[in-house]
């Protein structure tokens, strides 16, 4: 491992600037459960690693009915899942927090590093594709928003810009009757990468029977996380049923074109995709019936 | 056969033991829950280097070059080698007690010799001031590699067409040697009756191919050494070893050094299974050590571990057994090959020997190849080569007691080996205990509960491994104050210190807390053999078992002395000495006889030649995700014959952790190899060993049939219990789904796509 600076900036123009400077071989540590290992492991080379966690900004973690859900870029997973209100509103979102790593790697990750490591196999992303979220980015030229879903453009790449840096991320406020849930499929029961996963969001009717509106996400399956629209826009007006939930599972699949490697086969991966579509639609329907 | 079967406490031992089957608190216990254990890792000296090794990117290549001189030049480098600074490698063997070694296979394992033979292989290392240094140091060594065709699957490099690992291996066919290069280094074969007859009786033959993969120990703590070099030519080596003296033997014969001018230190060790016999790290350390003149730490990461050292082979098997219907085994026969990694002597021979070493066969015969692949060489894990064949075996018994409809435990105890079976290979079994293992099992809550739902399944399996004797030492000295300090050269990793101190302070009639285990470098205690082979509470403890009696003798002619008496009319019970009416407690005499007088200290040395014998059988509850085929393990119950268990917790912890490892290898562990050659998953996160969410807790049931050749009946218990896990498992399974799986792992994609295709 080669040598580095490190530098905890205060303030976000301070960071940004950092960033500028170093044009590239600065690397961002949010929670470091990613970095700390590519840098270690020879993955990636850094001059200077950057602590973002003494920036206020982003480490701020608010949520109101009103206006949703806005999350810092280096907020921890379990401030999440500890939340009963986020529990209540983004459940594809904790459900993702309490299983990355375990407890200790939770208690330092965050969702925005899951974000920027755009992994393909990221569990997060799959559910801030269901639950409709923003990302927020500043750079050298002002700031910026980029919807999650274009946010990965390949795998440990995405659309920050030399220089910039994510700030937060925030999702939608809650309406009545909706509701999300992530599962992935791993081999053991902790401790493991997704061979593919599945984040869904529906919102029923006010008599629970009829799938007013959808979006689901997927990952592991691509070389980024994929919005499954065909999917998606299919339920629209569905009734919630579990033969529904197998038909967009079948549609899921279609844009699911996964790599046969050590965790799972092209053929396996593209069939977990129907099962686990169906089962976080059938999760996501009743959580969303409970309130 | 009686249908009446007894409770297992009725194979319960002697118990009315005083320190034999309690629990004390292990003597190494408060050092190890507070992290004060010293592990070589741990270890620094003043003035120590940090080194770093070179590992071919290549499967199979050979080595035109290698240029170490800009590494050299790199400010806090102190010493750049490769095997061009090892002494000559000699083309001959060395015994290590528990097997041999052909030192220029060792040695071109530990740096490779004009060729590489597997990715990971070792090609040069670096001792720098500081770790990082030299990591980066082995970037600038430029190794020029002639790419070579490579093969990882044993029955690719078993045919004509094959790229040939080591031009020197000839096949030793029963005996006769073979004209020309081959990767098969041997074909052994074992009969017993007349297999073609056997199976004309046979009313029931079934046949099945078996697939495994090689799987990996996965100890928790990496290799490690630190060595230091003297101007007196003597070497000093720390390490993490499961026997310092075969660590001493190695490195010496390899580096050219009398064994006496060689000092092992064995270091706490972090689990070994078998993989921590050979030497990696020793000789490198030492030799940075030399050409630095500095003291030498050299640690492993975790994807050198998966991919440098040794795991234990992947291997197809053939098996065919036949049984009358009426229930009786007849015939089996099995073709085996297993894969060697890169260097011949894999585990094949025990693998023959294991095949059909539960049942009572009149008629078998076993073929058995060993076979070079470009995979690490491999090594020995816990009952190496038995858990392959159990598998096999133990699918095909069960599938006969269903064809034939009868109960899976009556069918095995119908043909449970016992005292006076011969195997395949000749060896003829002593008093044995695999029928009261499975008495006990039918006896359990587990076989006796119900498991009802769909997609779940029971499955059972047996499993056996030979346990061996081999050389143990021991030293004690009586303290004044009655405690005894106990010396021996046994490394300790699965709580021996304790066992052995626990016969030593029974025979004595002390507390187990009264003796003090220690364990001792190379210079400072007599020869001992590797832990492993189950052997050391056996073994090491018989040692302990003779020194205390040569103790005990000693203080009784001092009791004598004291009472002027003859030492014979002192009588001696639970550690008070008695004479006419008079009587010392031993913490009493012990002063008395530190007072005045020789020391009282006391030596035994053992080399039993006779294998323990152990029996498990294992019973499984399986759920299995028919959308998925994710296995989920409901209940689990492991039982087995342990002679007597020393201290039972241990015993216990023996059972669990072996069934553990066991059910790991059966569902999701596995060395996974790209089209070229190299392991894609040389990390736990990809390496799937269960977590503690993925196992049941395992109930254990301890069986003891006391073993005649030890006198608190001791088996070795540390290897029988991986052995039933794949075969209990994989007929669990088949009773969940309908499908009979052959290949390991029983992954989760392998099982869905068995199902979804039936």
């Amino acid at each position: 491992m080669k040598d580095f600076d490190y530098a905890a900036p205060t303030a976000l123009n301070e960071a940004v600037s950092l960033l500028a400077q170093h044009n590239g071989s600065a690397k961002i540590l949010a929670g470091g459960t990613d970095i700390i290992v590519q840098l270690r492991e020879g993955l990636k080379d850094a001059d200077v690693v950057i602590d973002v966690k003494k920036i206020p900004e982003l480490t701020q973690l608010s949520y109101s009915a009103e206006s949703g859900l806005s999350m810092g870029a280096s907020v921890p997973c379990y401030q999440l899942y500890e939340n009963p209100e986020i529990v209540g509103a983004y459940g594809a979102l904790t459900d993702s927090a309490r299983i990355i790593g375990g407890w200790q790697i939770q208690s330092r990750a965050s969702v925005g590093g899951n974000l920027c490591n755009s992994s393909p196999a990221a569990d997060s992303i799959p559910s801030l594709i269901a639950n409709n979220a923003t990302a927020h980015i500043v750079g050298p030229n002002g700031s910026r928003e980029v919807a999650v879903t274009e946010f990965c453009t390949a795998p440990g790449k995405n659309v920050l810009e030399s220089g910039e840096l994510l700030v937060k991320i925030t999702l939608p406020a809650r309406v009545s009757k909706s509701a999300s849930a992530y599962l992935r499929f791993i081999p053991r029961n902790e401790m493991d990468i997704a061979v593919a996963g599945v984040g869904s969001w529906v919102k029923l009717s006010e008599d629970g029977n009829t799938i007013e509106d959808a979006r689901m996400g997927l990952c592991a399956v691509s070389a980024t996380p994929q919005f499954a629209e065909e999917a998606s826009a299919f339920l629209r007006g569905k009734p919630a049923t579990d033969e529904t939930f197998a038909a967009a599972g079948e549609l899921a699949k279609k844009i699911a074109s996964p790599i046969d490697d050590m965790r799972g086969t092209v053929e396996y991966r593209i069939h977990l995709v129907g099962v686990l579509t169906k089962r976080t639609l059938k999760i996501a329907c009743e959580r969303a019936s409970e309130n | 056969m009686s249908t009446e079967t007894p409770k297992a406490e009725v194979y319960l031992g002697k118990t009315d033991y005083k320190v034999i089957g309690t629990r004390p608190i292990r003597h190494d216990g408060a050092d190890k829950v507070t992290g004060k254990a010293i592990y070589t890792a741990d270890f620094k000296l003043p003035g120590m280097l940090h080194g770093a090794i070179l590992r071919s990117p290549h499967p199979h290549a050979n080595i035109k070059s290698i240029d170490t001189s800009a590494a050299e030049a790199m400010d806090g480098v102190m010493a750049v080698i490769t095997a061009a600074d090892m002494p000559g490698l000699k083309d001959k063997n060395a015994s290590l007690g528990e097997g041999s070694v052909n030192l220029l296979d060792l040695g071109s394992n530990v740096l490779a010799h004009g060729k590489v033979l597997y990715r990971g292989h070792a090609v040069a290392a670096v001792a720098a001031k500081s770790v990082h240094i030299a990591q980066e140091a082995l970037k600038h060594i430029v190794v020029e590699y002639e790419e070579l065709p490579a093969v990882t699957w044993v029955l690719d490099a078993m045919k004509d067409d094959a790229p040939i690992l080591l031009d020197r291996v000839r096949t030793d066919d029963m005996g006769e040697m073979s004209e020309s290069p081959t990767n098969i280094s041997k074909h052994i074969r074992f009969e017993k009756g007349n297999i073609e007859d056997g199976f004309s009786q046979c009313d029931i033959v079934i046949e099945k191919e078996f697939r495994t993969e090689t799987v990996h120990q996965g100890y928790i703590e990496p290799h490690a050494s630190v060595a230091s070099w003297n101007e007196d030519g003597h070497l000093k080596i720390w390490t993490a070893t499961q026997g310092s003296f075969t660590a001493r033997q190695q490195t010496a014969e390899l580096l050219e050094l009398p064994v006496s001018k060689v000092t092992v230190t064995p270091c706490e060790i972090g689990g070994g299974f078998g993989g921590k016999i050979a030497v990696y790290t020793q000789p490198v350390a030492a030799m940075l050590s030399q050409k630095s003149g500095r003291p030498v730490k050299v640690t492993m990461q975790r994807n050198e571990v998966f991919e440098g050292t040794g795991p234990t082979p992947g291997s197809y098997m053939k098996v065919k057994i036949g049984a009358t219907n009426d229930g009786k085994l007849v015939a089996g026969e099995a073709w085996l090959a297993y894969d060697a990694g890169a260097f011949p002597g894999g585990v094949i021979g025990p693998g023959c020997m294991c095949v059909f070493s539960c049942y009572e066969f009149e008629h078998a015969k076993v073929d058995g190849y060993d076979v070079l692949v470009n995979k690490p060489k491999t090594q020995a894990y816990r009952a190496p080569g038995s858990t392959h064949v159990a598998f096999a075996v133990e699918t095909i018994v069960d599938e006969i007691a269903e064809k034939l409809e009868m109960d899976p435990i009556d069918f095995r105890l119908q043909n449970a080996a016992k005292e006076g079976t011969v195997r395949v290979d000749g060896l003829k079994y002593p008093r044995i205990g695999l029928i009261e293992t499975l008495e006990a099992l039918k006896n359990s809550d587990h076989y006796q509960s119900k498991l009802e739902g769909p997609n779940k399944g029971r499955g059972l399996g047996c499993g056996f491994w030979f346990n061996i004797g081999l050389k143990s030492s021991v030293t004690a000295t009586v303290n004044s104050d009655g405690m005894v300090s106990l010396i021996e050269g046994s490394t300790d990793i699965g709580g021996t210190r304790t066992s052995i101190a626990m016969q030593f302070a029974e025979t004595l009639g002390i507390p187990a807390e009264d003796v003090i285990p220690k364990v001792a470098d190379t210079d400072s205690i007599g020869y001992t053999d590797v832990t492993g082979g189950s052997r050391v509470t056996f073994s090491t403890g018989l040692a302990a078992y003779k020194c205390a009696l040569d103790i005990q003798d000693q203080l009784r002619a001092r009791a004598a002395d004291l009472w002027e008496c003859e030492p014979e009319n002192v009588t001696i019970e639970e550690g008070v000495y008695s004479h006419n009416g008079d009587s010392m407690t031993f913490k009493e005499l012990a002063d008395k006889a530190c007072k005045v007088g020789d020391p009282v200290a006391g030596s035994a040395t053992v080399s039993p030649d006779c294998f323990t014998n152990g029996f498990a059988a294992h019973l499984a509850d399986v759920e299995v995700d028919p959308e998925t085929g994710k296995v989920t393990i409901l209940r689990y119950t492991a039982v087995q014959d342990a002679g007597k268990a020393i201290h039972p917790s241990y015993v216990e912890g023996q059972m669990q952790g072996g069934a553990v490892q066991g059910i790991g290898w059966t569902l999701n562990e596995e060395y996974f190899y790209d089209d070229k050659g190299t392991m894609k998953n040389a990390s736990f996160l990809d390496y799937r060993m269960p977590t503690c969410l993925d196992v049941p807790m395992i109930e254990t049931i301890i069986v003891e049939v006391p073993n005649p050749d030890h006198p608190y009946g001791v088996r070795g218990v540390g290897e029988p219990p991986i052995c039933p896990p794949p075969g209990a498992i994989a007929n669990a399974i088949y009773h969940a789904t309908g499908q009979r799986m052959t290949e390991l792992p029983i992954s989760p994609p392998k099982l869905w796509k068995a199902i979804s295709e039936k």
